[in-house]
């Protein structure tokens, strides 16, 4: 499973892998908000966390439709799927894999678009927070989406139209979080535990989800 | 150590593609599948490997030694069309990586990664990605792939494509080996490949002729 591990996330570097594709991506949208928002300060810091996290969201589903369509596009998915190993497991280490190399580098770009947006020091820090909890069940939702449209050559489009309606419940506690940290009247624990929570629960839901769409992609 | 089919069939979409054919592989024999192109050679090899499932029928394993119940696609390595090969990593890496996934079944032990190539003839391309190897050398790799796991069953579906004559003998000695090993083959191919299948079966489509001999 190690190897499965490190194989994945050699790949997500090499040439082609697009591990940086999605912290570009982040970059841009956060980057375009002020020029479409207009230059009030004020308003800037007050939607910056909800920006932050749409822009995290959105780049967290950019490269998740590739989770499994490349190994089955070049037959490993078949030896993945024949081993002793729950499938379960594996998918788990597919999405740890995939967090690793395409959301983690989200979470920790997050702070500096924190800053483009003109937030304060509190409030970056509950975002990056919030992000580092909350995004792993991005990554495991969009994983049920990609075992999905495993088959579907074009699934790319499809598996965030998927994907997206069940990662609500994350935007909102993520968000709902973020400004707990700096409006005062709202407590900041009990959203962040949800939170917490969510992703705990689809770390358990997303890969017997996706082992079972695996199982009867068959072909 | 046993692998038995009994009465398989399956369905692509609607159609049925083969139904009841049985089998029963014992240490050391091969069965040679062939037939024209969509006869069903390739779904019954994936039916064996527990890819697709059968529509009816069911594949067992029964090992030598008292094991618990094991799924037979566990026991098999599975050699398809596709190398099931990274383009961006190396060979070694490629190799590397399938040697410490699939792990070793109980009865033997995989050959180091070096010696797995020199197998195919192929020692000394080992740094190279493997997406800069030509079709024939990714075929060879493909099938070093084989050695570097031990698996008592080999499920080989046109292990010849893309390659040249000598590179066919190669193939038919590494599968007489594993045979004379004590392993069982399952193969599907177009051109004669030199080795001693103790069984044939010619897929003929839906209404198939079994040519084999005491199965």
């Amino acid at each position: 499973m190690t190897a499965l591990l490190l194989r994945d996330l050699k790949l997500s570097v090499r040439a082609g892998g697009g591990a940086l594709i999605g912290v570009l991506f982040f970059m841009t949208v956060v980057a375009v908000m002020p020029f479409g928002v207009g230059p009030d300060l004020n308003l800037l810091a007050r939607i910056g966390p909800a920006i932050v996290w749409i822009g995290a969201l959105l780049s967290a589903l950019l490269g998740l439709d590739r989770m499994f369509q490349t190994e089955r596009e070049d037959g490993s998915l078949d030896l993945l799927l024949m081993q002793e190993h729950p499938l379960v497991v594996t998918v788990l280490v597919k999405c740890i894999a995939h967090w690793l190399a395409n959301v983690l580098p989200l979470v920790i770009a997050s702070p500096l678009l924190g800053l483009f947006m003109n937030m304060s020091e509190v409030a970056i820090g509950a975002v990056m927070l919030t992000l580092l909890v909350g995004s792993p069940a991005l990554t495991l939702i969009g994983s049920v989406g990609a075992a999905v449209a495993v088959t579907l050559p074009r699934g790319g489009l499809l598996v965030s139209i998927l994907v997206l309606p069940l990662c609500i419940p994350v935007l909102i506690f993520g968000v709902s979080a973020s400004y707990a940290a700096v409006e005062d009247p709202a407590p900041f624990l009990p959203p962040f535990l949800i939170l917490a929570a969510i992703t705990m629960f689809f770390a358990v839901l997303g890969p017997v989800g996706a082992a079972l769409a695996l199982r009867n992609a068959g072909d | 150590m046993r692998l038995i089919a009994d009465t398989l069939s399956a369905h692509r979409g609607e159609d049925l593609i083969f139904s009841n054919i049985s089998f029963n592989l014992r240490k050391s024999e091969a069965l040679l599948l062939t037939g024209r192109n969509g006869s069903g050679k390739s779904t019954l090899l994936r039916v064996v490997a527990g890819l697709i499932r059968p529509a009816g029928g069911r594949v067992e394993w029964v090992g030598s030694e008292a094991e618990t119940a094991v799924r037979a696609a566990e026991v098999c390595h599975y050699l398809g069309h596709r190398n099931a090969m990274k383009p961006e990593l190396t060979v070694a890496e490629n190799l590397g990586f399938w040697r410490d996934f699939l792990g070793d079944m109980s009865g033997g032990t995989g050959a180091p990664i070096e010696e797995a190539a020199e197998a195919v003839e192929l020692g000394s391309i080992l740094h190279l990605p493997f997406g800069y190897l030509s079709a024939g050398q990714q075929r060879r790799m493909a099938f070093a792939k084989l050695l570097v796991a031990h698996r008592p069953v080999w499920i080989l579906d046109e292990p010849t494509a893309a390659l040249d004559t000598s590179a066919e003998a190669l193939f038919a000695r590494l599968i007489r080996n594993h045979m004379a090993n004590g392993g069982i083959v399952l193969a599907a191919t177009h051109q004669p490949l030199d080795f001693d299948a103790t069984y044939r079966l010619e897929m003929t489509g839906f209404d198939y002729r079994d040519m084999g001999v005491g199965i």
